[in-house]
């Protein structure tokens, strides 16, 4: 066990791009850090800078208080879980997981320990004889596993390990890993582009965005205070609904209003004192987010007429537990380098800025009767509203530093 | 990954197209036994020429034999065996054999190991130039070669005629291991590398025995080449170090031949391949890297 620390590493290939630039990350002893981001974000070659499969072009890495950017992967001590599993295929199980500590020449006897136990904590011991062939995707995983944790490592590596599995027993295996880490209290690395595996595994995320650190938190915080409109549109499912709004003072109250193309919304007076810097952009546009778990069929809920929207219902669909309505806002959508991004990750290929219409996803209750053609009135819970700087797509919260520091990253 | 209740019935069969399709791949194995039949035909011939007696096969073709087995004797092979030239010839084709077969295969698989998955500068030229040393073809060498030889004083020795065949077998010795180890997933290489795998440790535990078949094909191949090589032997080995081929060429006359010596010698020759070939086969496994990815 052991800490890792990352100072100022980046990667540039030999044709200069830079996939990874002044990553900065402090993990701490037996801590589960979960990298993040769209693909092609340098998660991944940041995951093999520190596994030693990768150069490093500059910066330093320390595992544990040795720094290792000339140290060999096989002298790191750090164990990786691939996502292909890299099983070798001539071997069985038993030799798959044994291989690691053959090499270094530990006794039969030990070894032998180590598997049936590793094997065990697995539910593998009776798949020890067999070869990876015969084996399912779930149980090559966890061989993949065994082989990590028999060696009892400085750190485990783990690079996208389940996204070859099938949803449900991606499910499983995610609360398994989540489990023997804990156990075992091995510091981990693990990278996903799924932010689902992200929220549950991590003690803490770090989201990337084109080789850069965009924000480092526990999961809670990543969700509820998001340091710019990257962070905001990639943490959360259905993703934060992002529109160009105007700021304006609210004459009777100490509140603001906040102008959505037609519609306005109340911007409670708490939450104006909560975030002062808010006060500067009175009279400006402003990026807003309202996450779709912030909104309500209004038909559900008692509904002041300054927290509801009106539009009509484009689609619903029904998930049981919830409904997705999709209306369109005449509001234009937030067209900046982050949502553009954003919107590559999800396949879509451009934003329309001219558009003076947004799509909006609503998560209501399945009470909802409403049907795609019917008039449609939301509630929105004005005091979840999310505040972005137009320009910078900064987060505008209470302490000025964070979005000044989010601008200076952007800069270097 | 699943299957579901109409992949396992398949198509259904009638009675009509049953038979249809039997007969088809009835037609079609007839058809195969015909060509392989035809094919051994010489071999058949050989080896029935091989135990008749040179007056026999003097007199009438192999084929009445087959209608009259009494005349069919060993003679002919234990004559071969108490002939000493001959057995020499034998010798010197196994020490000519086993040393540029072995070689070849060690050389080259290093090779293409260094070639397919170590970085160092030159790596693709130096590939390329290999690849480009194919197409040269080993006649046009002779005599360039035979120059060298006799400067360095191996000219007729076993040593020179094996270097011969080692320096003209490595180009595709060495492509055909490395396009057979590229395909390797980077990902195992990779996961023995952080097992705490040193270069030669993968090398020897994880590229060897994957790249069995490949070794395996390459091993019977080159032994095949080198085996029944007439041309390098005629040219380099003097008359201490010919291999069998040269001994029966020799054995060749203008006008009739000894057939008792030639037939019974290349038949002799022609099983210890097939001996290396079935000892190899079992490697041949389909599938080997099943599994081990996805």
């Amino acid at each position: 066990m052991a800490s890792i620390r990352l100072a100022g590493v980046s990667k540039v290939y030999p044709d200069r791009t830079a996939a990874v630039s002044e990553l900065a990350l402090d993990i701490t002893e037996g801590e589960f850090l979960v990298l993040v981001g769209p693909s092609g974000c340098g998660k991944t070659t940041a995951l093999r800078m520190i596994a030693g499969l990768e150069e490093i072009s500059s910066g330093t890495l320390t595992i544990g208080d040795r720094v290792v950017n000339r140290v060999p992967a096989r002298d790191r001590d750090v164990a990786m879980v691939f996502q292909s599993y890299a099983l070798y295929p001539h071997l069985t199980v038993r030799d798959n997981i044994a291989f690691g500590l053959q090499l270094r020449k530990m006794p039969k006897a030990e070894i032998a320990k180590r598997v049936e136990q590793a094997a065990e904590t697995l539910g593998l011991t009776e798949h020890l004889d067999r070869r990876p062939r015969n084996l399912s995707g779930g149980q090559r995983q966890r061989v993949a596993m065994g082989r990590a944790i028999v060696r009892k490592p400085h750190a485990f590596l783990m690079d996208e390990p389940l996204s070859n599995l099938d949803a449900k027993l991606r499910v499983q295996m995610r609360a398994e890993i989540s489990r023997i880490q804990r156990d075992l209290g091995v510091t981990t690395v693990y990278v996903t582009h799924d932010q689902v595996e992200a929220m549950t595994l991590g003690d803490r995320v770090a989201v990337l965005k084109k080789g850069v650190l965009q924000q480092v938190a526990p999961p809670q915080e990543l969700y509820d205070r998001p340091t710019n409109i990257f962070v905001a549109g990639f943490i959360g499912s259905p993703s934060m609904n992002l529109l160009q709004a105007r700021l304006e003072a609210d004459t009777g109250t100490t509140g603001a209003r906040l102008r959505l193309g037609e519609q306005t919304l109340a911007v409670p007076a708490a939450l104006l004192a909560e975030r002062p810097r808010l006060r500067d952009y009175i009279g400006h546009d402003v990026a807003v987010g309202i996450r779709p778990e912030d909104m309500e069929d209004a038909e559900l809920v008692d509904t002041p007429d300054d927290s509801a929207l009106t539009s009509t219902t484009d689609l619903v669909e029904a998930l049981g537990s919830e409904i997705l309505l999709h209306f369109q806002l005449d509001a234009p959508p937030v067209v900046t380098e982050d949502t553009k991004e954003l919107a590559r990750d999800v396949g879509a290929d451009h934003l329309d800025a001219a558009s003076r219409k947004s799509d909006i996803i609503a998560r209501c209750s399945p009470r909802s009767r409403t049907k795609s053609g019917d008039p449609l009135r939301v509630r929105v819970d004005t005091t979840r509203l999310y505040f972005f700087d137009p320009e910078t797509g900064a987060g505008i919260w209470g302490d000025p530093s964070s979005a000044y520091q989010h601008k200076e990253e952007s800069h270097a | 990954m699943m299957t579901t209740p109409q992949d396992e019935e398949g198509p259904r069969t009638t009675l009509a197209s049953r038979i249809t399709s039997l007969l088809g791949s009835g037609l079609v194995q007839l058809f195969l036994v015909c060509v392989a039949l035809f094919w051994l035909m010489p071999t058949l011939g050989l080896f029935v020429t091989s135990l008749r007696s040179p007056q026999d096969n003097a007199s009438s073709g192999w084929w009445t034999a087959l209608l009259e087995p009494a005349q069919l004797s060993l003679e002919n092979y234990a004559a071969l065996l108490d002939n000493p030239d001959f057995v020499a010839s034998f010798v010197n084709t196994v020490l000519i054999t086993v040393p540029a077969t072995v070689i070849i295969v060690v050389v080259a698989s290093l090779a293409a190991y260094a070639f397919a998955w170590l970085e160092f500068p030159g790596r693709d030229w130096l590939f390329l130039i290999v690849v480009g040393l194919l197409v040269v073809p080993l006649q046009v060498a002779l005599i360039p070669i035979a120059q060298v030889y006799g400067g360095a004083g191996l000219y007729g020795s076993i040593l020179g005629v094996v270097l011969f065949h080692v320096g003209f077998g490595l180009p595709f010795a060495i492509f055909l291991l490395r396009n057979f180890f590229a395909a390797i997933p980077r990902d195992l290489l990779e996961a023995a590398r952080m097992d705490g795998g040193r270069e030669i440790t993968i090398f020897r535990r994880v590229i060897l025995p994957l790249g069995g078949p490949a070794i395996a094909s390459l091993t019977i191949f080159q032994f095949l080449w080198v085996w029944n090589d007439l041309l390098v032997a005629l040219v380099f080995a003097d008359a201490q170090s010919a291999p069998m081929t040269v001994a029966l060429q020799s054995e060749m006359r203008q006008f009739g031949a000894n057939l008792d010596v030639i037939s019974a010698g290349a038949f002799l020759s022609m099983v210890v391949p097939l001996v290396v070939f079935f000892a190899f086969q079992r490697y041949f496994v389909q599938g080997v890297m099943a599994g081990s990815v996805k």
